[in-house]
């Protein structure tokens, strides 16, 4: 039914008037195919999991197997999350703040993990890793296993994190105006005091913002992790592998029933992202 | 002049990190506080970003060039390679017509859910790889609605080429895009309109207008969704059924030579990837440094 607006203009009009052609055309396209690629698709693995009825979806969703594979996903991708916020939060400070020779060099190397494959990541950071590796070895000298132990899966999520909160924080830091910083001076604040009561609590919705980007992309990893973890079921597998073997097992109803629960969380993930973009909004103006 | 000059350097080389003075300003961090935060930051991505990709290089070239060459030449690799570039050809283009044709009506126009189609749009960022290639294989495989009809059709899409480029689609699907949008936003309407007012038609506005205003923007976008299409292993890895010689994609080629204990072979074909990345971030950064002085130009005056 049309509503209309208090002033008596029609609030039903769905597209604002404008002199270029080309409306129906692109945004007519552009639904086809999304609805082909990506709606279609998605609302079919949700049927499937719907058609697996409550009862049997929550018995497929809470099997033993499953629930440790999630919470390896998850634990993993919170540690890894966390380690981005402390190193990502220098890294982006120091490329803002700083001159120094290579910094170009490092501003653009930030950005690796969204070119290199998820493959070739993970065997890199395996080899390197691993027991004869650069780094891997002399570890082993001091008793540290990375490569096939846990702590591989939150190596390999680290990497694939990082330039999430990197460029996140790094416009905001950018933008901060330098009169905030000698204000607190001037008024008697030190430099730990201005940097930890005026310029964090500034950085707070960006830094909120590449934590849940970060822990969210991790979360759904699966080509970087599998070479350098051990995978044992029930200790190190991730949910995602739990579902590549469900499906080499053409276990469909299992697969859907973990894919769906993944899916679920990833939406509240992106819900809580635009919520805390919201509130930055509101609270700064910007992010 | 040239006394003006001097007083324009002096005063650009005063940057908050650099006091006039030994002492250190309120505004700015001790040097000695400055130098460690410096070398974290370095060792940090030296130990993570740097190392792997030098590994790579070194692994690959490990066992002589011999091998290195023979690892492209073999028939299963050589065939890696050719499906890899037929799905990134087929997969690219594709995203860029509908990135395209998606930014034009999100940017030049105000309509009622827009920023819900945005959000649509997003989703292929925020699924797991593995999701991704599984909605194909429920939709297409063995035990789908469609699958009597594909069989009738004699079309197989799971485990064959159409399933792997279908996956890569979704997976590289906003790209594009997502880089005009904003772009395309900031433009505005005002030369298009200019146009159309001058008697030019809506192709010839799009053609000579439009599209010279976004080039750039859209060379970036062609460039990241190119290396995502060409490295994309988790929704391929689900789909594709891993077929020696027939339905591996380089990725998928690179795991089954890693996993076989052939090192040398599963790093020279993720070398080539690699330098890929490589170039694909160079790229990138000239195309930042161009737009870098276009914003300081504009600020400036």
């Amino acid at each position: 039914m049309p509503r209309r607006a208090a002033s008596g203009r029609r609030a039903w009009s769905l597209l604002k008037p404008s002199v270029l052609p080309g409306f129906g055309v692109t945004l007519g396209l552009s639904l086809t195919y999304l609805t082909l690629i990506v709606l279609i698709p998605l609302a079919g693995l949700a049927i499937r999991a719907a058609a697996l009825g409550p009862a049997q979806f929550w018995a497929l969703a809470t099997d033993q197997r499953t629930v440790n594979a999630l919470w390896v996903s998850f634990g993993s991708s919170l540690i890894a999350a966390l380690v981005n916020v402390v190193f990502g939060l220098v890294v982006a400070w120091v490329l803002v703040r700083y001159n120094f020779r290579g910094r170009r060099l490092l501003d653009a190397i930030v950005d690796l993990p969204f070119a290199l494959p998820t493959a070739v990541a993970g065997i890199a950071l395996s080899t390197l890793y691993g027991p004869n590796g650069w780094i891997g070895a002399p570890l082993l000298q001091l008793g540290i296993r990375v490569a096939y132990t846990p702590a591989g899966i939150v190596i390999a999520l680290i990497f694939i994190g990082l330039p999430f909160m990197v460029r996140t924080v790094q416009p905001v830091l950018e933008e901060l105006e330098q009169e905030l910083e000698e204000a607190a001076a001037t008024l008697g604040a030190n430099r730990y005091q201005t940097i930890t009561r005026v310029i964090l609590p500034r950085l707070l919705p960006a830094i909120l913002t590449g934590f849940a980007l970060a822990f969210a992309r991790a979360v759904g990893e699966y080509g970087s992790v599998i070479f350098i973890a051990s995978n044992i079921p029930y200790k190190s597998e991730i949910a995602p592998l739990l579902i590549v073997i469900r499906l080499q097992e053409f276990n469909e109803p299992a697969a859907s029933a973990i894919g769906m629960v993944m899916l679920i969380i990833a939406f509240v993930m992106l819900l809580v992202i635009n919520l805390i973009q919201a509130w930055a909004r509101r609270r700064y103006g910007a992010v | 002049m040239a006394q003006y000059e001097q007083d324009i350097a002096v005063y650009d080389s005063r940057r908050p990190d650099e006091p006039p003075d030994a002492h250190s300003r309120p505004t700015s961090e001790p040097a000695w506080v400055k130098w460690t935060l410096i070398a974290i930051a370095v060792l940090f991505l030296a130990a993570l970003l740097l190392l792997p990709l030098l590994t790579v290089f070194t692994q690959a070239l490990s066992k002589g060039l011999g091998a290195f060459f023979a690892a492209f030449t073999e028939p299963a690799g050589a065939a890696a390679i050719r499906l890899t570039l037929l799905v990134a050809a087929i997969a690219v283009p594709l995203n860029l017509v509908f990135g395209v044709c998606a930014a034009w009506a999100v940017a030049k126009y105000e309509f009622w859910g827009k920023s819900f189609l945005t959000t649509l749009i997003d989703i292929p960022f925020s699924v797991s790889p593995v999701i991704s290639g599984m909605i194909y294989v429920i939709l297409f495989g063995a035990n789908s609605v469609l699958s009597p009809y594909l069989k009738d059709a004699h079309l197989q899409i799971v485990f064959a080429v159409p399933g792997i480029v279908l996956a890569t689609i979704f997976v590289t699907f906003p790209f594009v895009a997502r880089e005009l949008i904003p772009l395309m936003q900031d433009q505005g309407t005002a030369e298009e309109e200019a146009a159309l007012s001058l008697g030019a038609n809506g192709w010839q506005t799009f053609w000579r207008v439009t599209l010279p205003n976004i080039r750039w923007g859209l060379l970036y976008g062609v460039l990241l969704c190119n290396a995502r299409a060409m490295g994309e292993f988790g929704a391929v890895s689900v789909i594709s059924g891993h077929i020696r010689g027939k339905t591996n994609t380089m990725p998928l080629h690179i795991e089954l030579l890693f996993d076989s204990y052939n090192f040398a072979g599963a790093f020279a074909m993720a070398s080539l990837l690699a330098l890929l990345a490589l170039v694909t971030l160079i790229a990138k950064t000239l195309l930042e440094l161009r737009y870098g002085d276009h914003l300081a130009a504009t600020r400036r005056h």
